[in-house]
């Protein structure tokens, strides 16, 4: 084995975010954070599948799941993801104000996602699936709650880097944390996928 | 100073091991006696290993110490394949023949243990509470608390539950334990081949009363078994669910026998909830052990028998 | 809620220690006035983010940890010396050995071997610091605002009685009520996120900050371990974050994951407690299996025999140490197919341990021994270790396990693999760096007599419990009748057990009396050592480490150097040097974190009512509170 520690070579064709050193380690620890974050989702699917059928005496997930308003947020947040990968395009060329307009796009998106499950949990917990109303439920809306709240965080955390672009400008350091925010937000997308397929598809044949 | 060491912890070992009262090596049932070949089994193994770990140890340290005359120091040795093969492959070996029996033998614990008479099993359904044990004889339709009765040479299937926290059934000399968990049921085959009484415990962890959640297997002959059972379901008290729902509260009690089961009205593996139920509707409310007003009458021990 | 639920009255042990925590609080309040520390406390340790005053922090908390737990250890062994004794209650004694696992495991094992790692690895693999030093002083200080947390529970509220494992339902509100079991759930919650940034720390660092010519396969063992652990505790403990939640959920919100109502699943806990549990028996021996390779080969004065097989070995451990969870409740009845695979993975084990162990003494062999006290550690470790190892493969035999499981042959045996493998490791490590730390050894003499004191002692304690075991005594129970003849057996358990804690409070005099009359060092190669970490300049190197950082061409890089005469510290040209400055931050947004947990311990009645207010708008509920 021959891992090098890399002697890294800056051109100018390194991407903005790698340049600073601090930049490429964040980086690599944010990756390795995503790995953490997997685990912790992966946690969270096992429990929701092993009690999947403990629902007790509450109401049947079957009664309540709305698959059209679940497919509007499912496309929400994939065009969000998108909009986020053309904010770190733009950043790459430096164009610091279309990239601050594709996150402002992302942020409102993200909000928009936000807001719909909101209305989501709300109209569940009237229907009586409440969190406590079953291990069905207490895992749907652990597994789902974490996902939005983990959106929430992202939102929040886009807003400050915004904030600290508009008033310190893009540099490296501040690269790098609009690519990591564009990770995690990328990382929350392929996390709704799975609950897509894995909590609402899987209904409809179950 | 490595080699007194050693020899002490050796006479240590011959000391403790040539009693052999110990309950666990000391099986009075064809479940434990299984158990216990294969421990032996192990321990002799382990004790080879353990023994060529102590002689290279100590082999080593007496050679390769500093001292004057040491002409043997070869520091840029960085290993060799052939030796790192081989104790690669030892263990591999050594591991692969333990696994065996190891194997075998759960499979066999899964089965009633060759019965010497023909005889189907016994069902008995025991079931633990904070802080007690009650068995159901469900074909005799007979229960006791805290005690049971079986035939010896009759394999025994108990059917293990719990009304609450998760207790462990375990009778050392008949065999070894399993978990008896609200809304699950757990099968543990035991069988005696002498009569006696062994002593049976729980040995999971599940709160205040643990430490004296015993009870006490008696072993008779069939035929005094079979008198035995007569007698309960002819003179024993019925058990009423409100007298039922008093064992639910967490509490020591003494033996008792009654002439029917619970499992009439609540079967806990298939009702996980029934426990702390009954124990609202005593009006028992769980308190902070740590307030200060610990003195607040809980519901007390209760003594003696009902039959 | 009244007050005398809020703090624990009424046990005059607990009085005793209410009074102790308020004499040292004022003594060290007055103390540091008086002599006007206040400053130095504040500019030098809690904001400081330098790599080795952070790891000093961890030990000295660690130990701190050992001695409340160790405490714990005695009253409980106290307790069990003599049939029906009456020393301590049930309740007592449940809380006090629940505190005892979770102490020494989470709060005394982890986080020394980490305050270890955070002072040798930066150094070993010629760093100036970590990759994020702030985070690494965030991590101490949210593990530290945890430990205490845990600690807290003792005078105030009641400590958790659930076992360190906390099995529901038994730790549920109905069986375990009082905010002792959430002072758990809090506790470990606060202090994991800090464990798990600093896996992510020692990773980046491992993988990215080493010096020129230090390839991955020219690392020092003790660094190899780092990074094997961190990856452990990246996978391991988003486990345990999720299952503590849960189960904070079940007792705050009325959830149902681990209940038995409403469809809740309590072997579900079991499951997830002991998928980040072994992983977490495993973060606590690699980085022990690290420190005895180096110390073995510094001692042997011999290259460490079979590197890559040790390797590989390592990383072998840690992919088996995901799948074999299910061990620890073979009882559970999960079938025997189940617990068939389960025996053989876990004896699966048993190779690459074997491996070490064997590795570790051809490293002897052609050596040149010196029995320094680092070394006698960790030639006391090899023997009690392969003990505790072997005893492990019976234990991992499913079908005899149902004899040994709960009983005090399981505790045994762990106390076998982790005092012989952990706690000699960390005193092996901490005597072996104490110079690079502070500048002076430890005193051999009085060193030599603490190994033997506790090492001898360690064997009377746990040697007699095997055979406990064997006779059918549980683990746990907090008395046992006459009858039932364990009595002989205890007894010189217990005098084991003080024994043990004669050779701790000798560690610590040693510490005081080598403070006050050991020779400073003035190299800083205290042990004619092999890794880079001895090469820097002084015995207590600066804040930048090394001023020039060192090039490497082989293993035991220092060592090489040695050998070719080369003078790491001789200086052509200086370079300019950028260091992290102090911060405040972390130790404010523990403390603020520390204050939000203990907020959520205690079901207060204000808050309770604001939880029925606002489910009743929000919910439209049937449900009663």
């Amino acid at each position: 084995m021959k891992f090098e520690p890399e002697e890294v070579k800056i051109s100018e064709n390194t991407p903005l975010e790698y340049q600073s050193q601090s930049g490429r380690f964040n980086i690599l620890g944010f990756w390795i954070f995503l790995g953490a974050e997997v685990a912790l989702f992966s946690t969270l699917f096992g429990t929701y599948f092993v009690l999947i059928n403990r629902t007790a005496s509450a109401v049947q997930p079957q009664e309540l799941i709305d698959l059209g308003l679940v497919l509007m947020m499912t496309l929400v947040l994939l065009t969000c993801s998108f909009t986020c990968g053309l904010a770190v395009h733009e950043m790459r060329l430096n164009q610091k104000k279309r990239m601050i307009g594709w996150l402002a796009v992302t942020i409102t998106l993200g909000a928009v996602f936000l807001g719909l499950e909101i209305y989501e949990f709300v109209h569940y917990v009237s229907e009586g699936a409440t969190l406590s109303a079953s291990a069905y439920w207490s895992s749907f809306f652990l597994l789902l709650g974490t996902h939005g709240l983990h959106v929430a965080i992202g939102i929040i955390w886009f807003i400050f880097i915004i904030i600290q672009v508009v008033m310190r400008d893009l540099n490296t350091i501040s690269a790098s944390k609009v690519f990591i925010g564009s990770l995690y937000w990328h990382f929350l997308d392929v996390v709704w996928i799975f609950i897509f397929t894995g909590v609402y598809l899987l209904r409809l044949v179950i | 100073m490595k080699q007194s060491y050693i020899s002490m912890f050796g006479l240590l070992c011959l000391i403790l091991l040539s009693g052999c009262n110990l309950a666990v090596l000391d099986p009075q049932g064809p479940v434990a006696s299984q158990q216990k070949d294969l421990i032996w089994l192990s321990i002799v193994f382990m004790f080879i290993i353990v023994l060529i770990v102590f002689t290279l140890l100590v082999y080593f340290l007496v050679k390769y110490r500093e001292r004057k005359g040491h002409d043997d120091y070869d520091p840029d040795i960085h290993g060799n394949n052939k030796l790192e093969i081989l104790w690669t492959v030892i263990p591999i070996i050594i591991v692969t023949i333990l696994s065996f029996p190891t194997v075998i033998t759960i499979f066999n614990l899964e089965e009633a243990p060759e019965a010497e008479s023909d005889r189907e099993p016994l069902v008995i359904h025991a079931t633990s509470a904070s802080w007690k044990w009650i068995f159901s004889y469900p074909e005799e339709d007979i229960q006791t608390v805290n005690y049971v009765n079986i035939p010896v040479e009759r394999p025994v299937l108990f059917k293990l539950t719990s009304a609450d926290s998760m207790a462990s059934f375990w009778v050392p000399q008949l065999g070894g334990e399993s978990y008896s968990m609200a809304g699950m049921q757990t099968e543990l085959y035991l069988q005696a081949s002498e009569e006696g009484t062994y002593s049976g415990r729980n040995s999971n962890f599940t709160g205040e009363g643990f430490a004296d959640m015993r009870f006490d297997v008696h072993a008779i002959e069939e035929p005094q078994f079979d008198a035995w059972v007569k007698e309960i379901q002819e003179g024993a008290p019925e058990l009423t669910q409100e007298r039922y729902d008093e064992f639910m509260l967490p509490t020591h009690v003494g033996e008792y026998t009654f002439s029917n089961t619970h499992l009439d009205w609540v079967d806990h593996s298939t009702d996980a909830e029934y426990g702390l139920d009954a124990r609202e509707r005593q009006g028992y409310e769980p308190e902070n052990p740590n307030a200060s007003d610990k003195g607040t009458p809980r519901v007390g021990d209760e003594e003696g028998k009902d039959s | 809620m009244s007050w005398d639920e809020f703090i624990v009255t009424g046990d005059p042990f607990i009085l005793a220690a209410q009074i102790s925590i308020v004499i040292t609080t004022i003594v060290i309040v007055f103390g540091l006035t008086y002599f006007k520390k206040w400053g130095y406390l504040w500019n030098e340790w809690i904001t400081t983010v330098d790599h080795r005053k952070i790891g000093i922090m961890y030990i000295i908390a660690a130990i701190l940890m050992l001695f409340r737990g160790g405490v714990d250890a005695l009253m409980m062994r106290t307790q069990l010396a003599t049939p029906n004794m009456q020393f301590l209650d049930a309740q007592n004694y449940n809380e006090i050995f629940t505190t005892h696992g979770t102490i020494m495991i989470i709060f005394m094992a982890m986080p020394f071997l980490i305050g270890l790692m955070n002072v040798a690895v930066p150094l070993q693999i010629g760093a100036r610091d970590l990759a994020f030093p702030f985070l690494n002083s965030l991590s101490f200080w949210t593990f530290f605002m945890g430990a205490m947390l845990f600690n807290l529970s003792f005078v105030i509220g009641g400590s958790p009685d659930a076992g360190w494992s906390a099995y529901m339902p038994l730790a549920s509100n109905d069986l375990s009520p009082g905010p002792g079991q959430n002072f758990y759930l809090l506790g470990l919650q606060l202090s994991g996120i800090g464990t798990l940034a600093t896996g992510i720390n020692f990773i980046v660092t491992i993988l990215r900050m080493r010096t020129k010519g230090m390839t991955l396969m020219r690392m020092p063992m003790f660094t190899w371990t780092a990074l094997i652990t961190s990856v452990i505790i990246i996978f391991a403990f988003p486990i345990l974050t999720v299952a503590l939640a849960m189960q904070t959920f079940d007792r705050l919100w009325d959830t149902a994951f681990f209940t038995l109502q409403d469809g809740g699943m309590p072997m579900l806990w079991a499951n997830l407690f002991w998928l980040w549990g072994h992983p977490e028996v495993y973060i606590v021996i690699l980085p022990a299996f690290g420190i005895f390779s180096e110390i073995i080969s510094t001692f042997a004065r011999k290259r460490l025999f079979g590197y890559t097989a040790m390797v590989i070995s390592i990383v072998a451990i840690s992919g088996l140490s995901f799948v074999v969870w299910v061990h620890h409740f073979f009882t559970m009845g999960a079938g025997a197919m189940v617990n068939s695979v389960f025996s053989i993975t876990t004896m699966a084990i048993a190779v690459p341990t074997g491996v070490k162990i064997f590795n570790w003494l051809a490293t002897l062999h052609k050596g040149k021994i010196r029995f320094s006290v680092p070394m006698i550690w960790t030639l006391g470790f090899i023997p009690n270790f392969t003990i505790g190892g072997v005893t492990g493969v019976m234990l991992a035999m499913a079908a005899a396990d149902y004899q040994y499981h709960n009983t005090y042959f399981l505790v045994s045996h762990f106390h076998y693999v982790l005092i012989a493998g952990t706690v000699f490791s960390c005193f092996a490590g901490l005597i072996y760096w104490y110079p690079k730390m502070f500048g002076h050894k430890l005193n051999e003499r009085i060193g030599r007599w603490v190994f033997w004191i506790f090492m001898i002692g360690f064997n009377i304690t746990f040697f007699p419990q095997y055979f406990l075991g064997l006779d059918g005594m549980p683990r746990r129970v907090y008395t046992y009748i006459p009858e039932e003849g364990w009595f002989s057996l205890n007894f010189i358990s217990t005098i084991g057990a003080f024994m043990m804690g004669i050779g701790f409070a000798l560690l610590i005099y040693n510490i005081y009396y080598s403070f006050r009359y050991e020779q400073r060092e003035t190299t800083g190669d205290s042990w004619n050592g092999r890794t880079l970490e001895w090469s820097t300049s002084s015995a207590i190197p600066p804040h930048y480490n090394f001023a020039k950082l060192p090039k490497v061409s082989g293993q035991d890089a220092f060592w090489e150097m040695k050998q070719l005469g080369e003078d790491t510290n001789e200086i052509k040209q200086y370079e300019k040097i950028h260091m992290p400055n102090n911060s405040a931050n972390p130790f404010v947004m523990s403390v603020f974190l520390f204050i939000a947990s203990f907020e959520l311990v205690f079901p207060m009645v204000d808050y309770c009512d604001f939880r029925v207010d606002w489910n009743t708008c929000m919910y439209d509920s049937k449900v009663v509170y």
